[in-house]
């Protein structure tokens, strides 16, 4: 029971992780078409120049905390994509000096070199949580002791002998993409004015339709590689309220963009990703990493988690220690101006 | 030795030896920024202030490859000693979580109203900001230092099926008697590489003749901090560590000093090569007597040496091991003799005029970070050939699929990233301290 609670709070630590961090990395990849002058790149690095340091921390203290309530699964995930990890880790690392770094010098050459360093590792990352989020649904090929072993890509085909990258994870790699390029613009749109916001709205209406077939596309074939959806979602019908907000959310994003309800529209795009993360989650549930070659051999929260005295424990500090947290961010989103200029 | 094990190995030594460069003097620094700002808001003298801003600058760049080189070690766990994450994190992942959330985002939050919000803030509220980023870096100290005090003296933990090992008390955890000493000495080491960055770049700008009157508060500040935090290397955290290590890592007290034989008042080794096959220390210039007494407080105890131990206890790089050991102590006693020498001359009112000594903390520059990564390698080291001291080798922690050739391929990765980010670090350093403190009232940024 507590490793269950534990489950759904690892799955809100990254859904907090993807909505957060989400709009930076969407900026940032937005950024290179939306902005078209030096002050434009500036306005929207100032957007979320207070901010995203904290919102990439979500993902240090989600990994942490899936690193104590699940042990198993994060040294058999993170050894198993181990080539695909290190590259997440230099692509946070030129992102991270990207940001830092630009304001340092002005020259002709030092801003648009680190701001193309910016969009592209910005879209790299996003592409490269996509397609983990889609090994976890198809499953990897799990041993006897609950490791693995990912090559970057073999055949391209998400049978038994697939690698990281198959046409399957690279349509949610994809999809991420789509879906966090949208939220940037929606991000974008609300926090700036005029050409730019308009630039940005538009990309954003654009990149709408995308998202819609690409959401199809990936919730169709998800129910076809991953069978154990089919059953989860059958045994407990309540589970339709997860697809359903994504549902609500990606609706919504095009209903207020039209309008030019651009706040409103954020709020959606985030909603759209919660529901998508947490339809995801419940699918897997009680698997948190499914193997493609025999169900019995999958992690389970019941195999991966920590003993219960370490779980009833970190509830102690956890929570504390995230309201604690809750408090700082909102006291850093509360400096944000509501526009920058 | 494994050529996969190897590679993994030197994979975590080469980033985490990188990424601490930066910790050190960001923790240090954030120690004696307080102390600036504390100054300036006590005194209203504006050149405190200017003193500060000028180190906020620095700090931001060393705070940024901090968080960007810090992110790749705890992913390293998982990425590659799977094993290892997987038996014992329940307990390691306690404190490695907690530092995610009390410490990264406290710092997070704080960091930018640090270096970007002097101007939207009052002195005071500003101030606060310089304290939560400092509270913030110390907390993410202690719970790397509960991290590592757990694997080199394993307390508060229970052994479950599959051999898996389980917490048992969370105080057992957290109040480890490893840490204290550990922590003290590791945080005050951290103080001293601060002070001698400020009194060296403080003797730079003297001996240039430029921006006198902050050079001498950098001089002043980093002479004074930096004799109380060398001393207290020495006396009582550094004698409080050796003693830690020498109840409960006998094996490690001799192979750090390059103690072959059992010996009733052993002496200590000043130099000396250790030959590990001849197992005899050459060339050896020895005090008598002085590691029973530093050890044990009477002269003539027994010291156990390494023939005593068991070969499959010996640590596997005992050359290297005593080497560390001795380059710590060899540095540390140095510094200590030239911040006791600054000290005095402060004191007299002779030191913003004596050039050789201005040099001499010019040049000591390196030293504290020599010094610092020759102690953490002396504790690494000396912990093998355990992972977790006692419970697990280092050989059983390793991932067992992660191949050799896939290993070195990111370490190769993480040497060109890591080259660039130094070469960017010593540009915008070496811009910084060129620019010098701003010299008019205007806030910088």
């Amino acid at each position: 029971m507590i490793a269950a609670v534990w489950f759904c709070l690892v799955a809100i630590m990254i859904a907090g992780y993807v909505v957060l961090d989400g709009f930076d990395l969407g900026a940032g990849i937005v950024h290179l078409f939306v902005a078209r002058t030096d002050s434009e790149r500036r306005q929207i690095l100032q957007s979320i120049g207070p901010v995203w340091d904290g919102n990439e921390v979500w993902l240090l203290a989600g990994g942490g905390t899936l690193y104590f309530a699940f042990p198993a699964l994060y040294s058999a995930a993170f050894s198993g994509f181990y080539l695909a990890l290190m590259m997440v880790l230099w692509l946070l690392i030129l992102r991270g000096i990207s940001i830092e770094l630009r304001s340092h010098i002005e020259s002709a050459l030092w801003q648009p070199f680190w701001d193309l360093v910016f969009g592209a590792s910005s879209a790299l990352l996003v592409v490269l949580f996509g397609a983990a989020l889609g090994n976890v649904v198809r499953g990897v090929p799990l041993d006897a002791n609950g490791f693995f072993f990912l090559p970057l890509w073999t055949n391209f085909q998400p049978g038994s002998e697939a690698g990281i990258v198959d046409w399957f994870t690279l349509l949610t790699g994809a999809a991420a993409f789509v879906a966090l390029t949208t939220h940037g613009c929606c991000w974008v749109a609300s926090r700036t004015e005029g050409d730019l916001q308009q630039r940005a709205r538009t990309l954003g209406a654009k990149t709408w339709w995308a998202l819609l077939a690409l959401t199809a596309l990936i919730t169709f074939f998800s129910f076809r590689l991953q069978p154990h959806l089919e059953i989860e979602f059958a045994e407990h019908p309540w589970g339709y309220v997860f697809p359903l907000l994504g549902i609500l959310g990606l609706a919504g994003i095009r209903f207020f963009n039209v309008q030019a309800g651009d706040s409103a529209a954020f709020l959606c795009s985030c909603l759209y990703l919660v529901g998508m993360l947490t339809s995801a989650a419940f699918g897997v549930y009680p698997y948190v990493l499914p193997s493609n070659i025999a169900p019995e051999a999958g992690l389970t929260i019941f195999n991966a988690s920590a003993a219960p005295y370490g779980l009833y424990i970190g509830l102690a500090w956890w929570i504390p220690g995230m309201l604690l947290a809750a408090g700082y961010s909102i006291l850093a989103y509360r400096r944000l101006p509501a526009k920058v200029t | 030795m494994d050529s996969a094990l190897a590679v993994h190995r030197l994979h975590f030594a080469f980033t985490v030896t990188f990424h601490y460069l930066f910790p050190q003097l960001t923790m240090g620094l954030a120690l004696l920024i307080v102390i600036l700002k504390t100054v300036a808001l006590k005194t209203r003298n504006p050149v405190y202030d200017q003193a500060a801003r000028f180190w906020v600058k620095i700090f931001a760049v060393n705070f940024a490859m901090g968080v960007v080189t810090g992110i790749p070690m705890e992913f390293q766990f998982g990425t590659n000693w799977a094993r290892f994450s997987k038996d014992a994190g329940g307990v390691i992942g306690q404190t490695l979580a907690m530092e995610g959330v009390f410490s990264f985002f406290l710092e997070s939050t704080f960091i930018g109203l640090f270096v970007y919000g002097e101007k939207r803030l009052s002195p005071k509220m500003h101030w606060a900001a310089a304290f939560l980023v400092f509270l913030g870096s110390w907390l993410s100290g202690f719970f790397i230092i509960a991290t590592d005090a757990w694997m080199q003296h394993p307390t508060g933990y229970k052994i479950g099926a599959n051999d898996r090992i389980l917490l048992d008390s969370f105080w057992g955890l957290i109040l480890n008697p490893w840490i204290l000493w550990q922590y003290l000495h590791n945080m005050i080491a951290a103080v001293v590489t601060g002070s001698l960055v400020m009194a060296s770049v403080g003797a730079f700008y003297q001996l240039s003749g430029k921006f006198g009157e902050h050079a001498r508060i950098f001089v002043r500040t980093g002479v004074i901090a930096g004799t109380i935090a060398a001393v207290a290397m020495v006396f009582p955290t550094g004698d409080g560590q050796g003693r830690m290590v020498a109840d409960h890592q006998p094996a490690t007290l001799a192979a750090m000093e390059g103690l072959f034989d059992t010996s009733e008042g052993a002496p200590i080794a000043l130099l000396g090569q250790p030959d590990t096959d001849a197992m005899k220390l050459d060339n050896p210039l020895l005090v008598p007597q002085a590691l029973s007494f530093l050890t044990y407080r009477r002269w003539g105890v027994e010291v156990k040496g390494l023939k005593d131990f068991p070969r499959d206890l010996w640590p596997d790089n005992i050359p290297l091991l005593y080497y560390s050991y001795h380059i710590m102590v060899g540095i540390g006693t140095l510094l200590i003799a030239l911040m006791l020498l600054s000290s005095l001359w402060l004191w007299r009112g002779r030191l913003y005029k004596s050039r050789p000594l201005l040099w001499a903390l010019l040049l000591a520059l390196p030293f504290p970070y020599i010094a610092t990564t020759a102690g953490w390698m002396t504790a690494e080291l000396g912990r093998q050939p355990w992972l977790i001291y006692g419970l697990m080798r280092t050989a059983d922690g390793v991932s067992p699929l992660v191949s050799a050739g896939n290993a070195l391929f990111t370490l190769m990765g993480f040497m060109g990233l890591y080259f660039v980010l130094g070469i960017l670090f010593l540009f915008l350093i070496h811009r910084e301290i060129e620019h010098g403190p701003e010299l008019a009232a205007a806030v910088a940024q």
